[in-house]
């Protein structure tokens, strides 16, 4: 390995990107979109669900309940109808998720002390959404219920400990107290961003040379594969840190995400992360002789499997035992294991250590495997 | 050491599948020496290249480079030698200097003399004044030159120029050679892969190709000389079509080809063909021209040597 040469080709390497306006694109506009578009687009928690309510009673008590609705912050009670067909032309139309019907005997029949029931219509086209719309409404109604419960006991000149339920349960939120969604999906947005920018550039860098006809001259030389591979990945590891860098202070100084671990963790996984990715992008590279063809073959093989079995889009946990396996491959999986907990937990590098030593595992044999996979002779 | 062949080549086969590139071909080339190769396309002009510069591997037999083996030294023969492929390599979206530069530091040319043999590319490819063009704005000719000055920046002993002159101007073109020239004046052995039958005057001595088979090889007077069994012709004839065809069954005709708009006939002795051949002609018909004994140009050699009605 002969470093003057390998430093040779970085520096041409970065004098091209220097000139190619789209790789410069790639490299620093795309992060930053997918943070905006992702931290502003992507939540999974619904709130200010669209609500229209059909009171059939018309009462005072009816409308304490509805009061109860339009005071949560899950709901926004857009409109009250005085007929179904409205409400299901409503829920049709796509105007609102939620439909209350309230029936027209619900005073009496609270007064009387007989059960109610009011009907909740819900939109299921999307089913994460409409179950969190019935969670909510559930507890929206449960809460009612348990004043008029707590009324009539009074009433009745009880203690108060007899509507108390037997059991219940306290829940504290740790690592995401707020329940916020946009804190699990940032450290998501990082690893998706420089698996993109990685993959996709570096896979463009050997593919490049043969479709301009420069590969046969530059192994023409007495430049070893080695020192090839370094000076092409070397620029672009760089701009993946630059990226990660980019990302991480956007997620955390503009969307406010927490960050409890250490800079240091965050950087030694990032590393390990890109060396990975860069790694597998150049074998692509050098398989693929087109940049078309290596570009796409990149996002098939990079970005694919880190947006279904990372865990960043669906649970590990609750996939088929087969999938799970599979999942153990995806090296994405790691990487996001260590930012979770470098953002959210704080974890010392013990607790981490196991998806760490994966990463390091990873690198080294794709990393070797990338070494060889160059060849100076031509076919 | 002068007496050490710059490239000795033994027996060197290479073999695409069931297709043969190179078929059994040895030569040697001596220090300043230019050894042009001619041949058509696919005659396995550009495949010896490519073994010569280790990018290929040879199929069978030996081939040594500054005396250097090609398959078991490959990186460092190529450190002894400056390739220039078919099309001008270069880096279209670089500057010139930031190309020379690029492979002075693949070449590991010492800094102390990178600046200067930069400031001799720059000159010698006659770009004094736009170093910093992107070299995708550069005419054929100059980049053809800028490419020459990367392939030898390091000095090589050894330079291979796989038609290095296809697609450039015939002004371009004469620069060029000189440029061979002075190389060659220096101690530096040159390969020249061509098809331009003028270019192959211009070298030392000629390998004629074809199919993978090395033909003929010696200078081109040699060549000229040697190449023909009996005499050359020039006939003026009318038209050229029926003419060919009476031409190759007239009696002593061993070749006849299409040159311009008249023919070069191979006959086994000229002063019969020159009294016979005006009568044969017309007796079938055809308007018979001057006629007259020529010396054979390399053309006529390489029609003779590599088969006929090629022209």
């Amino acid at each position: 390995m002969n470093w003057g040469r390998a430093v040779a080709i970085g520096r041409k390497e970065v004098t091209q990107i220097r000139r190619d306006p789209r790789s410069l694109l790639i490299a620093f506009l795309m992060p930053v979109l997918q943070m905006a578009l992702l931290g502003y687009g992507a939540r999974l928690d619904a709130k200010h669900l669209a609500v229209y309510v059909f009171d059939r009673d018309g009462t005072q008590d009816s409308q304490a309940l509805l009061e109860r609705f339009r005071a949560s912050e899950y709901f926004e009670l857009v409109r009250a109808v005085d007929d179904y067909g409205a409400l299901a032309a409503a829920i049709d139309a796509g105007r609102c998720k939620l439909g209350v019907v309230v029936p027209p005997d619900f005073s009496r029949r609270l007064r009387d002390g007989d059960g109610v029931t009011v009907q909740a219509l819900v939109d299921a086209t999307d089913d994460n959404t409409a179950n969190l719309a019935i969670g909510y409404a559930q507890g929206v109604v449960g809460a009612y219920s348990a004043a008029v419960q707590l009324d009539w006991i009074r009433r009745q000149g009880l203690p108060d400990r007899v509507a108390a339920p037997p059991l219940s349960i306290e829940a504290r939120t740790w690592y995401n107290e707020d329940l916020d969604s946009r804190n699990f999906i940032i450290p998501g947005i990082v690893a998706l961003a420089m698996s993109l920018v990685g993959a996709l550039l570096a896979s463009l860098t050997v593919a490049r040379e043969w479709e301009r006809g420069t590969m046969e001259q530059l192994v023409s030389t007495p430049v070893t594969a080695r020192e090839i591979m370094v000076g092409k990945l070397a620029p672009y590891f760089a701009i993946g840190l630059a990226d990660a860098a980019l990302c991480v202070g956007t997620g955390v100084f503009w969307f406010e995400v927490p960050f409890r671990g250490t800079v240091d963790t965050l950087v030694i996984a990032t590393a390990l992360f890109l060396v990975v990715t860069l790694a597998i992008a150049f074998m692509i590279s050098v398989a693929i002789p087109s940049q078309i063809g290596a570009s796409q073959m990149a996002i098939l093989v990079t970005l694919l499997p880190f947006n279904m079995l990372s865990g960043f889009a669906f649970p590990i946990d609750q996939m088929p035992a087969a999938i799970r396996l599979i999942t153990y491959l995806v090296w994405g999986r790691y990487y996001l294991t260590v930012l979770k907990a470098v953002f959210l937990k704080g974890s010392g590098v013990l607790a981490i250590a196991e998806p760490m030593l994966a990463m390091v595992v990873y690198a080294v044999v794709v990393g070797t495997l990338a070494t060889r996979a160059f060849r100076k002779t031509l076919k | 050491m002068n007496a050490a062949p710059a490239v000795l080549v033994e027996g060197l086969v290479k073999r695409f599948g069931t297709f043969t590139a190179v078929d059994d071909v040895s030569f040697s080339a001596q220090r300043g020496e230019v050894l042009g190769f001619l041949g058509p396309n696919g005659a396995g002009k550009s495949t010896i290249i490519r073994i010569l510069c280790a990018l290929l591997r040879p199929t069978a037999g030996r081939a040594l480079v500054a005396g250097l083996d090609v398959t078991r030294e490959p990186e460092a023969v190529r450190a002894h030698l400056g390739y220039m492929s078919q099309r001008f390599s270069l880096y279209d979206d670089l500057t010139a200097v930031e190309n020379l530069r690029f492979f002075g530091g693949l070449y590991r040319v010492p800094d102390a003399v990178l600046a200067e043999r930069i400031a001799w590319a720059v000159e010698m490819a006659g770009l004094t004044g736009r170093e910093t063009e992107l070299v995708g704005t550069l005419a054929g000719g100059w980049k053809q030159r800028l490419a020459l000055g990367c392939a030898v920046l390091h000095q090589p002993p050894i330079v291979f120029l796989d038609e290095p002159t296809s697609g450039v101007d015939p002004v371009s073109r004469r620069q060029f050679w000189q440029l061979i020239h002075h190389m060659a004046e220096s101690g530096v052995t040159v390969f020249v892969s061509t098809h331009y039958m003028d270019e192959a005057e211009y070298c030392h001595r000629l390998a004629l190709m074809d199919r993978g088979r090395l033909v003929a090889l010696g200078t081109p007077g040699e060549l000229k000389r040697g190449s023909l069994r009996g005499a050359l012709l020039r006939v003026e004839c009318q038209p050229l079509g029926e003419a060919l065809d009476a031409l190759g069954r007239a009696p002593g005709v061993l070749e006849a080809a299409v040159f311009g708009d008249a023919f070069h006939v191979t006959v086994s002795a000229a002063e019969p063909a020159l009294r016979d051949l005006p009568r044969w002609l017309t007796e079938r018909g055809l308007q018979c021209g001057a006629i007259a004994e020529i010396p054979p140009s390399l053309e006529d050699v390489f029609v003779a040597r590599v088969g006929g009605g090629r022209a």
